[in-house]
């Protein structure tokens, strides 16, 4: 669906999405990150178990929540990658916080 | 207009005493200043909870949930209410020194419905809970309901029997002549031989006109909410030494009480929260349930409701003029005694009786000349 | 950059750092103030001046010369005594300007003698069939991913709806090198005649129509043609979009996407103003609900003013100028100049906000969008995306004798997810004056409940440590 202008970007760092390593590079939101891993579907809505992936981007619709690091419901948008950082598609309304 | 009986006030004790009148074959018109359950009966934590009431609200109580428990048959709904018990949490030997006093004297004056149970049951109940509490007083059987819901039902039912409910309709005066009530309105005026209050934080200047007046105080109980979050837990939560209400609702968001009140602008109909206790009401949860630490408030909230100083309401006849009835002051416990008042309400006004002991709830118990 | 929170008290307080509340901020320095500035975003900008400080060259030139004005505006700041706190979320915001927020992972109540709001715009939300799949999203949020980072659409791109961003964002998909697959302009063609008589006026700012005309031409060079007056624009797909369909010229079409980028003009974001009790009216030429100010900002409460696109939709020049003309003010209200003093340093902001007014009533007929978007969502259309309201259970409730906003939010949960009805409040605005006849005002928009972005327990319990029960 999206991909990089600059195909060989510096400052990377190494993310897993959904268990699956893929690099990312500082300064770029999780949302970013997600969308160009090119997986369709960050979230299952809580009521019917839609799928559901980021829409604003600018932090005001709440569709990108995800599970980062273990904590969910973040809006994958607001939040920076870093080295390590773990996101995975949130299920209805996830697990309870770790 | 004229009608059999003039309701002021379109909230839940409202709509339930139209319900009743209706049911009965009596007309009925319910006024209400803004939209039926605008305030506390729409927006409040929905409790339907025996545990813990003042012994005089016993008897009342107790009627009201079987009430309850076959909600469906009175208004063809079930107002999305579940009973998976209401607990109150000892959090050490001296919370359940006062819970064992209080069940001895629930079992003293004849009723079976609030037991104590030991640590045992309790973290079978409520595995979530925080360890290291002593036990719980349960009510096993009283649960909770969505209040928007039930007052739609209510309503919604009464008017299926032929009550007239007309929103946006201030009552501006009431007198009295050839034996009728008169009620005038920006919406024109409205005659009944039978005037009934049911204006909640509302009602204290009607009951004033009535010359009967009453020292009601508006208030503003706070209430929030969370994002959904995977079920966790069933019952509703107290505690015997903490200010809380606590419940994970139908839709898995967590509604969270605790009788602290907001900023009130009682003229404007403004509530403000005060943040400094909704911080205390979140740190009586954590302490509760620590592992909700990274559970997100998404919503809060305060619906204006009365109070009146003995935290029992009023449930009356007016001491003052005949075929006037006073049913408010519900001191943020009134939702689940909702049905039952609407029955005594009715038999009061039909019947001249009642078979439940509404004298603790005489209006006047606050005169002073008495 | 401070890494400590802010400070419990400030005689000023701005909040956002776009080109309003940078243009405040940087009028107010200097004047002996303690002033801070608050954003939620990581880097100062705004979403239009968005990764100012860190874009590369090369892509700062594909966005087009106007972007390059945020250098400016951001450099002022990093060389003034202004406290600027980014990662900052605002959760609350009361009459007597206290300031609840969550910077970093911490939470706070600050407060201020004056406070100046420059929140910004949000994309109208127009619910449409298939508004929800993966694969559609806001232009803005496309215009984001290239200036932040430089990401673009990978397999083309169907660009739809109507404003001047949709056309600005093809343009600059174009310099990128994306593939547009189509650019379906949903504005209605009788809006040419309703835009007609407010075209003499706009003339005299006859720069903004010249830029448009600009794009149109270079889109129109490298192959790229608009389809107008386009219709009945859905997405369509199972998982996510697959296709987007529409009627054009009186023929169904079909085009096949991974991505539908739509826009429907911009609304001020009023979540804020509304928490601290502002007064708000509904703006039936700009279609939205905005807070009521005076010439310099200052709202209905007492020390809260708002400037910029959070006001009313100007774009980032007039932003700029009515932030100064906010900070001006509140700086004047602070004792630091007079009245005289402020009227003089305030003269060419006067002069801009009064010659903006050539080309808005143009601007705001030529894109005016119709009813039949706004208020007509087909019963099975989500309108709330967070708890999955359609427009038909909306209808319901209002069948059900609910005729205002907040009773279909009571009965519908329309509103209560974590979006706080950010997506949804103006449709069912519109969806519940349709229904009954009553007029926008009259039906109202939803109360806001605080906290306006969702605050953990943690970090609300962390509040107020010495208060007990």
């Amino acid at each position: 669906m999206f991909k990089r202008l600059d195909s060989n970007p510096s400052k990377r760092v190494t993310i897993t999405i959904d268990g699956i390593p893929h690099e990312a590079v500082a300064g770029e939101t999780a949302a970013a990150a997600v969308l160009l891993s090119g997986i369709d579907c960050t979230r299952t809505t809580p009521v019917s178990a839609t799928p559901r992936a980021p829409f604003c981007l600018m932090g005001v619709c709440y569709e990108c929540l995800m599970v980062i690091d273990g904590q969910p419901n973040r809006r994958a948008c607001q939040e920076y990658v870093a080295e390590g950082m773990r996101i995975e598609t949130q299920r209805g309304p996830g697990a309870l916080p770790e | 207009m004229k009608t059999d009986t003039l309701i002021i006030g379109g909230g839940l004790m409202g709509c339930s005493t139209a319900l009743q009148l209706a049911k009965r074959g009596a007309r009925c018109v319910i006024l209400d200043k803004d939209s039926p359950g605008r305030h506390a009966s729409g927006v409040n934590a929905g409790g339907l909870r025996r545990l813990n009431r003042h012994p005089a609200e016993i008897p009342l109580s107790v009627a009201s949930a079987e009430m309850w428990h076959d909600i469906e048959s009175l208004v063809d709904n079930d107002c999305d209410t579940r009973f998976p018990g209401q607990i109150r949490v000892a959090e050490n030997r001296e919370d359940m020194q006062k819970l064992q006093e209080r069940a001895a004297m629930v079992r003293d004056l004849g009723y079976a419905h609030e037991e104590i149970i030991e640590r045992e049951a309790l973290y079978q109940l409520v595995p979530a809970l925080t360890p290291d509490c002593e036990g719980a007083l349960i009510c096993r059987d009283d649960g909770y309901g969505r209040p928007f819901h039930a007052l739609n039902a209510f309503r919604r039912k009464a008017c299926s029997l032929g009550v007239e409910c007309h929103s946006a309709t201030r009552v501006d005066q009431i007198d009295r002549a050839r034996k009728e009530w008169r009620v005038i309105t920006p919406k024109g005026e409205y005659r009944a031989p039978v005037l009934v209050n049911c204006a909640g934080a509302w009602a204290g200047p009607i009951a004033a006109t009535l010359g009967e007046p009453v020292p009601l105080k508006a208030g503003a109980p706070m209430l929030m909410i969370s994002e959904r979050l995977p079920r966790f837990i069933e019952p509703v939560i107290g505690a015997a030494s903490r200010k809380l209400s606590f419940k994970q609702m139908q839709n898995g968001t967590l509604l969270i009480g605790g009788a602290h009140m907001a900023e009130l602008d009682f003229k404007q109909q403004l509530t403000e929260m005060n943040w400094a206790k909704l911080a205390v009401s979140a740190r009586t949860v954590l302490a509760l349930f620590p592992q909700l630490k990274d559970a997100r408030i998404v919503r809060t909230w305060a619906g204006i409701e009365a109070f009146m100083p003995d935290h029992l309401p009023v449930i009356s006849r007016s001491s003052t003029s005949a075929h006037a009835y006073h049913a408010f002051g519900f001191s943020a416990h009134g939702f689940q005694m909702s049905p039952v008042v609407g029955k005594i309400l009715s038999q009061l006004i039909l019947d001249d009786q009642t078979n439940l002991p509404i004298e603790p709830f005489d209006i006047r118990r606050f005169q002073k000349d008495r | 950059m401070s890494t400590a929170g802010p400070k419990a008290h400030y005689s000023l307080v701005i909040i956002g750092a776009g080109p309003a509340g940078l243009a405040a901020a940087a009028a107010a320095a200097g004047h002996g103030l303690d002033i801070a500035l608050l954003d939620e975003q990581r880097a100062p900008g705004g979403q239009i001046y968005r990764a100012i400080e860190s874009i590369p060259a090369e892509r700062a030139r594909l966005l087009g010369s106007e972007y390059r004005r945020g250098e400016d505006l951001v450099g002022a700041i990093r060389n003034s005594d202004v406290e600027y706190f980014p990662d900052t979320q605002i959760w609350s915001l009361n009459r007597e300007r206290e300031i609840g927020l969550v910077h970093g992972r911490s939470a706070a109540m600050i407060s201020a003698d004056q406070v100046v709001l420059a929140g910004g715009a949000i994309e109208r939300p127009v619910p449409y069939p298939g508004w929800t799949l993966p694969g559609v999203m806001n232009a803005g949020a496309g215009q984001i991913l290239l200036k932040a980072q430089g990401i673009v659409p990978a397999n083309g791109v169907v660009l739809a709806g109507s404003g001047a961003l949709l056309l600005l964002l093809a343009w600059q998909y174009m310099r990128a090198g994306v593939q547009i697959k189509a650019l379906l302009d949903c504005t209605p063609m009788h809006n040419h005649l309703r835009a007609l008589p407010y075209l003499p006026r706009a003339l005299l700012a006859r720069h903004y129509l010249l830029k448009g005309l600009q794009y149109k031409l270079d889109l129109k060079r490298a192959g790229i043609s608009t389809l107008q007056n386009v219709s009945d624009m859905q997405a369509d797909g199972e998982q996510r979009v697959e296709s987007v369909s529409y009627r054009h010229r009186g023929r169904q079409h079909t085009i096949k996407t991974d991505l539908l980028l739509t826009h429907f003009g911009v609304i001020p974001h009023i979540q804020l103003s509304q928490a601290a009790g502002c007064r708000h009216y509904w703006d039936k030429s700009q279609q939205c609900w905005r807070p009521q100010v005076d010439e310099w900002g200052n709202s209905s409460v007492n020390g809260i003013l708002i400037a910029g696109d959070g006001v009313g939709i100007g774009g980032a020049r007039t932003a700029e100028h009515a932030g100064r003309l906010t900070a001006l003010e509140a700086v004047r209200a602070l004792g630091r100049v007079s009245q005289h003093e402020r009227d003089r340093l305030a003269r060419n902001d006067r002069k801009w906000m009064r010659e903006e007014q050539h080309i808005r009533p143009f601007l705001e007929a030529f894109f005016h969008l119709p009813g039949k978007l706004l208020a007509a969502p087909a019963d099975d259309t989500v309108v709330c995306r967070c708890e999955e309201v359609t427009a038909g259970a909306i209808r319901k409730a209002i069948s059900e004798g609910h005729d205002d906003s907040n009773q279909v939010k009571f009965l519908t949960r329309c509103g209560m997810g974590p979006c706080q009805g950010r997506q949804c409040a103006e449709s069912v605005t519109h969806i519940v004056a349709g229904a009954t006849g009553k007029s926008l005002p009259e039906v109202g928009l939803f109360r806001v409940r605080p906290p306006i972005t969702p605050l953990t327990l943690e970090q609300l319990g962390s509040l107020f440590p010495d208060e007990t029960e």
